[in-house]
């Protein structure tokens, strides 16, 4: 299997990470990578996810905080099983 | 071994105030919106000049006028530009002008409009200008200090790939090059917000953080919570921003700091197009987070260099001040590559570390302070924006 990930997390802590390639589609077991400690696991894709877009990395409800960066990015206003889609139609600002 | 910037040289010139520019214009310097044509007659009749339009400086009145002056002078002095022509509709604000950036020593001359009109004034100024590149076409580049450069940043359309990689890689330049000497400086006072919490704790004194805080706050009082009319999420975030994959403030904001690096802390946070004065080191200068209008103030600042990381594909240049684009996102590498300066694509696939990044991009401000045109210089992009912050009288 190709070395190159799919998939970036920038902190242990975080509950996201990041689509890096152009047209990742469901089903694919994406290799993933922690860029803070290179550590690396594998996870399957559950939808079509476009590059530079989120995937939860556990399953999330609905008022769970979303971490990346290790730090508190906003919080979920729906629910997200592991492998989904997490963007603006189930995650959104702790601001206003 | 890391790059010794107080040993490595550059070649670059050497102005009359002792500052190192890297490129050596003859600007035809506007006052005011109303002088552009004039400017811009000369600057066709005179080649090897730049004339730089704009859309404001008449009617303008305290703070906002100090801001324009300030701009104004700031791009006039800046040392990337040999000598200026200035034109202004009349004789007393163009003087204000014409003193500011003789404080400097370079060579600068004022042209009035009234009483004159467009023809004798363009005859005046094309003589003068005329002059002025002779002179400036015969100034002969030395060796300079790589940490003798004022090096500023700005990210847009910003998306996930920028946290990832282009912000990172300027943040290892900074980490790297600000120990050494070098001028650093960030702003986008909105796009901090998500994360001033986290900006505050990397003022390098306690005033520093407060100085932040202040401008920070003034932000979030005079201008979102004065004109805010629905919850902002249809502004912040931007709709290219979401495209990228960005859902929150936070998230967008934690990604723009990776700019600052690591370990680099700033030493003062000041005034849109204020010049640095606590000496070397990183600096926050309160600024529009529209591309433009930042790399604008920073280049009335006095910055010489702009490095500019994008996701989406940002195609912004200044005229002055030569625009270094970073991406990390492949597509944008695949759709818009005329745009881009450095390319760190490696490091989404692991092939290149931030580290590795960072000397590519050390690389790049070499490079270009050495002669080597960016992208944004060779496809002609010069946007000039004044930063206003009031309706004119």
């Amino acid at each position: 299997m190709s070395n190159i990930p799919q998939l970036l997390v920038h902190h242990p802590e975080d509950n996201v990470g990041v689509v890096v390639v152009e047209g990742l589609t469901a089903g694919t077991e994406m290799l993933c990578v922690v860029t803070h400690d290179n550590s690396d696991f594998r996870m399957v894709a559950n939808m079509d996810i476009p590059i530079g877009h989120k995937v939860a990395l556990k399953d999330l409800s609905e008022g769970d905080t979303v971490f990346k960066y290790g730090e508190d990015i906003g919080k979920m206003v729906g629910a997200s099983g592991k492998g989904d889609h997490v963007h603006t139609h189930n995650c959104k600002t702790k601001r206003w | 071994m890391a790059l010794d910037a107080t040993n490595v040289t550059i070649n670059a010139w050497r102005r009359e105030n002792g500052r190192v520019g890297v490129r050596n214009h003859v600007l035809i310097l506007p006052v005011d919106d109303i002088s552009n044509a004039a400017c811009e007659a000369v600057s066709n009749n005179v080649k090897g000049t730049m004339a730089i339009p704009h859309a404001y400086g008449r009617l303008q009145f305290g703070e906002d006028l100090d801001l324009h002056f300030r701009t104004i002078i700031g791009t006039g002095a800046n040392p990337n530009v040999a000598a200026v022509v200035v034109i202004g509709i009349e004789p007393e604000w163009t003087k204000v002008i014409v003193d500011g950036i003789a404080k400097t020593g370079k060579p600068v001359e004022g042209f009035s409009i009234e009483q004159n009109g467009d023809f004798e004034t363009i005859r005046a100024a094309s003589w003068k200008a005329k002059e002025f590149v002779h002179w400036a076409t015969e100034l002969q580049k030395e060796p300079c200090l790589l940490n003798e450069l004022w090096v500023s940043t700005k990210c847009g359309e910003s998306d996930t790939t920028t946290g990832l990689s282009s912000c990172p890689t300027v943040g290892n330049m900074y980490d790297k090059l600000i120990p050494q000497g070098l001028y650093g400086c960030f702003g986008e006072t909105s796009e901090i917000t998500g994360a001033e919490h986290i900006c505050a704790k990397r003022g390098a004194t306690p005033e520093a953080s407060e100085a932040f805080m202040k401008i920070w706050q003034a932000y979030q009082d005079d201008v979102i919570f004065a004109h805010q009319t629905d919850d902002l999420s249809d502004s912040q975030p931007t709709k290219g921003n979401i495209l990228g994959g960005l859902t929150t403030i936070e998230e967008k904001a934690m990604g723009n700091l990776e700019k600052i690096g690591r370990t680099s802390t700033y030493i003062d946070a000041i005034g849109p197009a204020e010049t640095p004065a606590k000496g070397p080191g990183l600096y926050f200068m309160d600024s529009s987070s529209a591309a433009a209008e930042c790399v604008t103030l920073m280049a009335a600042g006095g910055y010489v260099i702009h490095t500019f990381p994008t996701g989406q594909g940002n195609v912004v240049g200044n005229p002055i001040v030569p625009v270094i684009k970073i991406s990390g996102n492949p597509r944008t590498l695949r759709t818009m590559s005329e745009h881009i300066d450095v390319d760190v694509t490696g490091v989404l696939t692991r092939e290149m570390t931030i580290d590795e990044a960072g000397d590519a991009l050390i690389d790049m401000i070499m490079r270009t302070a050495n002669g080597r045109n960016t992208a944004a210089e060779t496809l002609g992009h010069r946007e000039f924006s004044m930063t206003k912050l009031y309706r004119s009288a």
